[in-house]
């Protein structure tokens, strides 16, 4: 069991720097993200993308925001679960909750931030009407492991660099890879994008364009798919994997069973201390709604200051707290 | 007035909205959209980085040619009809549009 102060679901950049604002307390922090990697909207929808309402950045990439946040945290030693969604909340006996994810990794902590911005960023699915009958029998959404693969065919949906990639590198490893696109032209990387042509030519994987996948057909597992031509109509192909590759987009996700109150995908917060209905969980940044609210990474850092405040006199109440500059004293980090 | 112009707004359960655009703020059809509180996320802001203001054109107007972004972003989006898919947010508002008349995609998933 992970153990913490703080256990902050979502490592975007609100939940990150409640990291630093804790560690100014004293206050230990975990965070949980069903990301891969840290700085949610930022690194997954516009990494490259300038911003320019930073107070002190007259303009930073997001990526780069990103970061520097991570080099400001550093000191605080966080702790990370990445690529794993949590999933359930319960209060356990000591008053404290016990969170576990979709992996069953489990955390401990007296206080939950929720940074979770617009919800977790999960595969986009196709609208295939019985696809998730085939969910794991076949369709997989993401790929964990390209031995799944082996000698197997595959059909791979999508134009952007997931695709492209994915196309190539299983053209060596599957028996047989078909990438199929809804256009002519692909926005992925220039150089993926002749390797793919380059494959097709030489007969490595086959090429199809302006198609679509609309229909799966299988019993228990996938057995084919069906694939519809602008021009020349539907056609079946035997397969025995389907990896529709489209990009990730947020979902509110489980957050919504926890018994907060929840207006409009948004949980609603006292802003005294950005405290929800539930005693011990707060919410910050995106996901959080209050009158007047602003979906601004600014905005998300305020919250995250006033609401650690509020948390540590949930963790210590009888602890007197005083208010520091950190000019005063610098930062000071936690050992280990 | 003479620099507002009407758009007819046909949502997701084929119910349509007359809406009226101000052509002096800068606006793009998704922001109209989300002005009247039709339910069109926009996601991204505007930037044609996400395909929640996905919508289909059902008029002739003359409209802006496709960034690549936004046939980018239309690849990864589902239910696009390659003659009148358009993202919303690409959409300036300008006196031209007077009369148009679009339609919302489904929301994906
Ligand atoms: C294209 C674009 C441009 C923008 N430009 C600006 C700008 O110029 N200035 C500005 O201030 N803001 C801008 N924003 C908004 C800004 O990105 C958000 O306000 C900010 O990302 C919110 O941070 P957050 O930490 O609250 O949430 P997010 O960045 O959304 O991060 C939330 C994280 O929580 C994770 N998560 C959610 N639920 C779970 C769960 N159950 N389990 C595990 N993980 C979970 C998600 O996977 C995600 O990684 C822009 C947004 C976009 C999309």
């Amino acid at each position: 069991m992970i153990e913490t102060d703080i256990l902050i679901i979502g490592a975007g950049p609100c939940g990150l720097f409640t990291v630093f604002e804790a560690g100014l307390l004293k206050l230990r922090c975990h965070l949980v993200d069903s990301l891969a990697q840290p700085g949610g909207q930022l690194t997954e929808i516009y990494p490259k993308k300038p911003i320019y309402d930073i107070p002190g950045y007259p303009e930073v990439l997001a990526g780069e925001l990103v970061d520097k946040l991570l080099e400001q945290i550093e000191p605080f030693h966080p702790g990370f679960t990445l690529g794993e969604r949590a999933e359930t909340i319960e209060k356990m006996e000591d008053g404290r909750y016990k969170l576990t994810t979709n992996r069953g990794t489990v955390h401990a902590a007296p206080v939950i931030a929720i940074a979770g911005g617009l919800g977790c960023f999960e595969p986009r699915k196709p609208p295939i009407g019985n696809i998730t009958d085939f969910e794991d029998k076949g369709v997989e959404y993401i790929i964990k492991d390209p031995e799944l693969y082996r000698d197997k065919r595959v059909v791979i949906a999508g134009g952007g660099d997931s695709a492209l990639d994915w196309t190539i590198f299983l053209a060596d490893v599957a028996e047989e890879v078909t990438l199929v696109h809804r256009r002519t032209s692909f926005r992925g990387a220039l150089d993926s994008v002749e390797k793919v042509m380059e494959l097709n030519e030489t007969g490595k994987i086959r090429l199809i364009t302006e198609a679509q996948i609309v229909g799966l057909n299988g019993n228990g597992s996938l057995h084919e798919v069906v694939i519809k031509h602008k021009t020349a109509g539907e056609m079946n192909k035997e397969t025995d994997h389907f990896v529709p590759l489209f990009g990730l987009a947020p979902k509110l996700g489980p957050i919504a069973d926890w018994g907060l109150n929840i207006d409009k995908n948004a949980i609603e917060v006292d802003t005294f201390d950005y405290s929800t209905n539930v005693e011990g969980i707060y919410a910050i940044g995106d996901i959080n709604t209050y009158p007047g609210k602003l979906k601004l990474i600014l905005c998300g850092f305020h919250e995250a200051t006033l609401m650690v405040q509020s948390a540590f006199k949930r963790i210590y109440p009888d602890k007197k707290l005083s208010f520091k500059y950190t000019t005063v004293n610098g930062v000071q980090g936690f050992d280990n | 007035m003479s620099d507002t112009i009407k758009i007819t707004v046909i949502d997701r359960e084929g119910v349509s909205h007359e809406l009226e655009a101000p052509t002096d703020m800068n606006m793009n059809l998704m922001e109209v959209c989300k002005s009247y509180e039709l339910p069109v996320k926009g996601t991204c802001g505007g930037m044609a980085l996400c395909s929640t203001c996905h919508c289909y054109v059902q008029t002739e107007h003359e409209l802006p040619e496709m960034s690549e972004d936004e046939e980018d972003m239309l690849d990864q989006a589902f239910f696009v009809d390659d003659e009148t898919s358009r993202l919303g947010c690409q959409l300036p508002i300008n006196l031209e549009l007077d009369g148009l008349v679009v339609k919302l995609a489904p929301e994906s998933e």
